[in-house]
């Protein structure tokens, strides 16, 4: 540095230079290009509504956005599941309208017994997840026309249940407070909620011979059978795995706004939990995923949503806004793949 | 593990595997009639026959996916029943498919333990599985691939075939059966897997080799079995036919130097 004489070496100069450069890469290739990408991207939105809005950049706005994203991630968490296997769930924004009823309902039928109205909620969930599985595997119905199906039958279920109205009223029980308003740590009870059901399947994905085994299933069905999996099984338990998840956010849905509704607040969720998954790196043929991805997904969804609120943009243009970014996300992954133009995709 | 060297076995005196009068119909399609197959140890055995001989059948009955109308399974000399693939695994018995039954999205070490994964607790043994997967290549002197940690979409023909033999034999299995594992490679690759095919029944395991190339089966074999129109047309060592007589035996069930009615009752030497 001071003295010429004293210079050091090259060799050391350049390993440790290598060293420099390979650190970030090393960083890179465990982040995954996928997520590095998502994460330019959400920084890319977030700066752009912070420079247009003042009040974007908050700590109250960025609380709004924690909890809107809370309901969807739970929905886009277990879809990346559904989808890792190869099939699809359409149906996850009815299921948890029903089980935002059936929680109200069953809370108000006990005299205000929380965990009974969730036991209540999650048992439906279950049950609904059952029938998607078995009509999928046992029914032989395309996954798509299966939930697709249910979308339309268990929102049919939630309305008759409620008789088309609101039902119950949960917000003089301090469990229900808690989930609706309730911070540990500074974050919300939702929030957590997400980030407690994420890791979960992140462990169970990657850390286990089951999440192995439903990598496998959406790789190639046929190996996973002569592997000795039990491919039926594992369709059915990620379905009703969607089912009791999906049950989770209709609980949340209910303790957000006092009590269980049909339709309000779950309708479209599916769209957003698809769109999350692929935005974060799913591919709808199945076999690849992961829960970071979706996550940081659904956190750029909800930064754009809320951003564009802020801004004052027309809530019909963010419905446009969201089937384009569906299909930008599934063009962008299609042509990674080097899927050639020729008939129907697969 | 299966493949610890050992010495080249004395010429096998009983089958490790021995199928006696397979029948195995499809509806009205008789496909196997009163086959008969005897693997040994250490030995190569071919398995050839003009499409629709019933060699797919065969393996699937050896394979447990299929299980046979009528006939018997002997396996180390005792009768037993393979009504399933967990049966035959459990066995010893391991199929290499012709598609190789490999997760393109999942790489080597993943593909070779899909389905027995090892857990320590309820997570995944990693560490484990890699070593092992590691010294079970290393066992078979596979050096093509350089890194057990890559995706198996991103390996060469010759590789794949590599990876999925090296899954078969990695369950302390006995009997390896490959379905045409030459099929779709190029000349070197084709070269490549054959010394492998040659390496697993000079390791000591009993190895079935489906294929349609005479040229890999009188490289490799010991033994050639012939299947015509789902009957055994013969059962031969490779050093007591030769190539037109083996091509005969597959077009018209008989040759004239293993003497008429070959094709009836079946040849065995």
């Amino acid at each position: 540095m001071t003295t010429t004489t004293n210079a050091p070496p090259p060799m050391p100069a350049t390993t440790s230079g290598a060293h420099a450069r390979a650190l970030p890469r090393r960083v890179a290739t465990a982040v995954g290009a996928q997520n590095t990408s998502l994460i330019g991207a959400l920084i890319v939105v977030v700066g752009t509504f912070a420079w247009l809005d003042d009040g974007y950049l908050t700590t109250a706005n960025m609380t709004v956005i924690g909890d809107t994203v809370a309901v969807t991630g739970l929905l886009a968490v277990v879809q990346t599941v559904v989808i890792i296997c190869g099939a699809l769930d359409i149906s996850v924004g009815s299921q948890a309208g029903i089980a935002s009823v059936v929680s109200a309902m069953a809370f108000t039928s006990t005299d205000g017994n929380a965990a009974l109205g969730i036991l209540a909620a999650i048992g439906v969930g279950i049950a609904a997840g059952v029938v998607n599985g078995v009509v999928i595997v046992y029914g032989r119905v395309n996954p798509v026309i299966a939930t697709l199906a249910t979308l339309a039958a268990y929102k049919g279920v939630a309305q008759l249940l409620a008789g088309g109205r609101a039902q119950g009223y949960v917000l003089g029980d301090d469990f229900f407070i808690f989930v609706a308003r309730g911070k540990i740590l500074g974050l919300s009870v939702q929030i957590w909620t997400l980030f407690v059901v994420a890791v979960a399947v992140h462990i169970l994905l990657k850390y286990t011979d089951i999440g192995r085994n439903i990598y496998a299933i959406g790789g190639n069905d046929t190996a996973a059978r002569l592997a000795g999996i039990n491919i039926n099984k594992y369709l059915v338990a990620v379905y009703a795995l969607a089912g009791v998840v999906a049950a989770i956010a209709g609980v949340i849905l209910t303790a957000r706004t006092g009590s269980g509704q049909p339709t309000s607040g779950s309708e479209g969720l599916e769209l957003k939990a698809i769109t999350a998954a692929a935005l974060g790196g799913c591919a709808l043929k199945g076999g690849k995923g992961g829960i970071g991805g979706t996550l940081l997904a659904v956190f750029l969804l909800g930064a754009l949503e809320n951003g564009l609120n802020v801004v004052g943009v027309n809530s019909f243009w963010q419905n446009v806004a969201q089937g384009a970014l569906l299909v930008v996300a599934v063009v962008i992954q299609q042509r990674r793949n080097g899927e050639r133009a020729v008939g129907l995709p697969t | 593990m299966a493949l610890s060297p050992t010495p080249a076995p004395p010429p096998a005196s009983d089958p490790v595997l021995e199928l006696r009068g397979i029948n195995k119909s499809f509806g009205a399609v008789h496909v196997l009639r009163d086959v008969d197959l005897s693997v040994y140890e250490g030995q190569v055995t071919a398995l050839v026959g003009d499409n629709g001989a019933g060699k797919s059948t065969l393996v699937k009955c050896i394979g447990g996916i299929h299980t046979a109308d009528s006939g018997e399974y002997f396996f180390d000399g005792a009768p037993v029943t393979v009504n399933s693939p967990r049966d035959a695994s459990d066995l010893g018995v391991e199929i290499v498919y012709q598609d190789l039954a490999l997760c393109d999205n999942l790489d080597i070490v993943q593909n070779m333990f899909l389905g027995r994964e090892r857990r320590r607790g309820w997570v995944l043994d990693e560490d484990s599985m890699e070593q092992i997967a590691e010294e079970t290549l290393a066992g078979l002197s596979v050096r093509t691939v350089t890194s057990i940690r890559q995706r198996v979409s991103s390996l060469s023909g010759g590789q794949r075939q590599t990876v999925a033999i090296a899954k078969a034999v990695l369950w302390n299995s006995k009997v390896v059966v490959l379905d045409e594992p030459t099929a779709a490679l190029g000349v070197s690759q084709t070269a490549q897997v054959l010394e492998l095919v040659r390496r697993l029944a000079d390791n000591g395991l009993a190895v079935v080799l489906i294929s349609h190339n005479m040229n890999d089966v009188f490289a490799v074999a010991d033994r050639i079995a012939v299947l015509y129109l789902g009957r055994t047309a013969a059962q031969v060592s490779t050093s007591e036919i030769t190539h037109s007589q083996i091509v005969e035996l597959i077009t018209s069930g008989q040759t004239e130097a293993l003497g008429p009615g070959a094709g009836r009752n079946g040849v065995n030497r």
